[in-house]
């Protein structure tokens, strides 16, 4: 922490050096993931091209980041040119007009390329509003020699009786090997975006029309019941505080038959931190009474803040590391498998990333068939966004609820108690706000 | 004796130090007053709207509030008795004369140097973890359930790890109290003829009662605002979270402003109380 400070500090001052040279300095705020870190290293090209644009980086773990850039953009602060923000915060703050219409991209950007799901996660009104760095959805990632050795072969989209079963089976509790793994750790991003896709393969929603929560009806229910039971009887002790690393490093240890998560992490259960790299498969997300949205959709993207003064220079360098030859340039040094996936048509029609990329045919039919607009489903939802209700009390409300799912995954509450709990919290909260008259 | 002369002087001379004590401490508490009056959600944007007192009624009627009182102060009670009662222990030991009392003695010191965020990753990453852990190597060991520990006993895993990182500080206050213990005196009541129990209950226990009402207060401050454990191991479930952590979650997770501003408040109050309450019982052990 103290370290990062000074490291802030000493770039800061680095950059009031170079403002006396340079016409203009971006302050860009992004998060700690792999992706962006190689963004960072790859700066010097964009510098080279554009000589009178520095770039100043400061970087933070995913949590600071939210609350660094959420105050400086609601208090207007100006502290950043460039930020880093998900699918959550884009139409939020784009009907608050906080955030600059990217519509200035340069002709060769090709907008029509970026995927249709992500593209409208990050658009109001048909105009986007953060361009897409990389994109993700959620699958099943699954130990084929576990499978193979139970009898047992995974469908390409499962249902989630077929989980139930076959993580009891594969389960080896004295083995340590454990039929699944799933996120449990409290959080609207950790175990609130798991249970709202898996909810929504149930037909469950957050809110009805008139903005009155859904907790205590049966989708709900059904949800939360099966995801207890399955991980009391087949999941690792502790799930309640697994979060994605947590998960992640079972997986990667032989410890888990399956995991569903996220499908950046396909990239790293592969690699070469991975001792079961060469046995794992992937399958589509489990479907409940419906396959519609039972798997999410998350875009880390860049975005400029209204209230900037370099709009211009800003835009430049978005359209840089948002674009086909950005990706091309990570390619050429880095190898294909590391390119930042998940945002562009082109690159799941390249014969060399399908190549390197066993997870790429899986990650991009998720990744399409996921609709943040929740047309599709059986019942209208009043929001917009798959594992989460894009309104800005959802970090609040979703972080308590969250907090009660886990309490009922540890054991501390009944699964009825806790969706009780749940809908006052949220009930509680919409009311404050003034959704519930 | 001073003048009314210069004392009028001294008066002038403290002043500008007092007045910036003041600003220093009591405008950051007329604004989060003054906050807590308004609906003021930095997500959902500008209207920042006078709403009265709803704020607090919506704070102190939250479920989450009763839960999180109740873990403030079992938190602060149980590291209070764990250390007490384990300081005055440890502190008898290490006042044997034993070979190799200075290394034991920096040895049992040491947790008070460690900083909470890495004490908490470590106790949750490498002791208690159910799979990984070293408690649960010893449970498979002997051919039991590894437990596990942040989902089950979240609160009793806060208390001892907290309680870990504060048994040196109560160990070294109470040893040092023991040490100005005078020899004669045990000496005198042994050849009366009382045994171990009754020195330590009629002599040892009553000259430390001192230092236990130092420890109490100073620890207690300190238990109040107990926030980088809670945040590393736990995250604040239901079971775990205290009143800080609450007002953190309000303020930077869900980003009302004024809720989190009425809980600050609340939690002044609450601090006074207990104040309050602690100088008047405990805090009479230092007058005499």
């Amino acid at each position: 922490m103290k370290f990062s400070l000074l490291l802030a500090g000493a770039c800061s001052m680095l950059a009031f050096a170079a403002t006396a040279h340079a016409e203009t300095t971006l302050t860009i705020a992004t998060v700690n993931n792999g992706d962006m870190i190689r963004m960072q290293k790859l700066t010097d090209e964009f510098t080279k091209a554009n000589p009178d644009i520095k770039v100043n980086w400061v970087t933070m773990e995913e949590n600071q980041l939210r609350q660094k850039v959420t105050t400086d953009i609601a208090t207007k602060a100006g502290q950043y040119d460039i930020l880093t923000i998900g699918t959550y915060e884009v139409p939020i703050w784009a009907k608050k007009g906080w955030l600059v219409p990217l519509d200035q991209l340069g002709a060769n950007y090709d907008v029509d390329d970026i995927i249709p799901a992500i593209r409208s996660g990050l658009s109001v009104d048909g105009k986007l509003y953060a361009a897409p760095f990389y994109g993700e959805s959620s699958m099943i990632m699954y130990r084929k020699d576990l499978f193979a050795k139970a009898g047992l072969t995974m469908p390409e989209q499962p249902t989630w009786d077929f989980i139930k079963d076959a993580a009891a089976k594969i389960t080896d509790k004295k083995g340590e090997v454990y039929g699944i793994c799933l996120r449990g750790k409290a959080g609207w991003g950790e175990n609130g975006a798991f249970l709202t896709t898996m909810a929504n393969s149930y037909g469950a929603r957050w809110f009805d029309e008139k903005w009155q929560p859904e907790f205590n009806g049966p989708e709900w229910k059904k949800t939360l019941t099966t995801y207890v039971d399955m991980m009391n009887q087949s999941g690792p002790p502790g799930a309640s505080s697994n979060g994605f690393n947590e998960n992640l490093a079972l997986f990667q240890s032989g410890k888990c038959g399956m995991w569903i998560d996220a499908t950046v992490a396909a990239s790293f259960v592969t690699g070469k931190e991975s001792k079961v790299a060469d046995q794992v498969g992937f399958a589509a997300a489990p479907c409940g009474d419906t396959c519609k949205n039972s798997h999410w959709l998350w875009a880390w993207s860049l975005g400029i803040p209204s209230g900037s003064k370099k709009v211009e220079a800003a835009e430049k360098f978005v359209a840089w590391a948002t674009s086909k030859d950005y990706t091309n340039l990570v390619a050429s040094k880095e190898g294909w498998a590391n390119v930042p996936p998940g945002t562009r048509l082109s690159l799941y029609k390249n014969a060399d990333y399908l190549k390197a990329a066993p997870f790429a045919a899986e990650t991009i039919k998720a990744i399409e068939s996921a609709d943040p607009s929740m047309n599709g489903n059986s019942k209208p939802k009043p929001y917009v966004g798959v594992q989460f209700a894009a309104i800005p009390e959802f970090q609040g409300i979703g972080t308590e609820v969250g907090q009660q799912f886990a309490a009922a995954l540890a054991g501390q509450e009944s699964v009825s108690d806790a969706l009780a709990k749940a809908q006052d919290i949220a009930t509680r909260a919409m009311t404050k706000a003034g959704y519930i008259k | 004796m001073a003048t009314t002369h210069t004392r009028t002087a001294a008066r002038f001379m403290v002043a500008p130090s007092v007045i910036l004590l003041l600003i220093w401490s009591l405008y950051p508490l007329f604004k989060t007053i003054y906050f807590s009056l308004l609906h003021y959600d930095l997500q959902s944007g500008d209207e920042v709207t006078w709403t009265g007192f709803s704020n607090y009624s919506y704070f102190l009627s939250d479920p989450a509030f009763i839960g999180a009182l109740e873990n403030t102060l079992l938190l602060v009670g149980g590291v209070l008795l764990i250390t007490i009662v384990g300081g005055i222990l440890l502190g008898l030991l290490l006042d044997q004369p034993v070979w190799g009392q200075g290394i034991v003695r920096i040895l049992v010191i040491a947790p008070f140097f460690v900083m909470p965020t890495v004490a908490a990753l470590v106790w949750k990453n490498m002791m208690m973890n159910p799979v990984n852990g070293i408690f649960a190597y010893f449970a498979r060991l002997v051919g039991m359930e590894p437990v596990d520990w942040f989902a089950h006993w979240p609160l009793l895993s806060i208390i001892i790890i907290v309680a870990w990182q504060w048994l040196p500080f109560a160990t070294l206050i109470l040893l040092t109290a023991l040490q100005s213990l005078s020899e004669e005196q045990k000496e005198a009541a042994e050849m009366d003829g009382a045994g171990f129990l009754s020195i330590f209950f009629y002599i040892t226990l009553p000259h430390l009662s001192r230092a236990i009402t130092v420890v109490i207060l100073i620890e207690t401050i300190f238990l109040l605002s107990v926030f980088a454990e809670i945040l590393v191991t736990t995250g604040g479930g239901p079971a775990s979270s205290n009143i800080p952590f609450l007002v953190y979650q309000t303020g930077l997770k869900a980003f009302d402003i004024g809720g989190a501003s009425a809980g600050g408040v609340v939690a002044v109050v609450l601090a006074n109380i207990v104040a309050f309450f602690l100088v008047r019982i405990v805090g009479k052990n230092l007058d005499a």
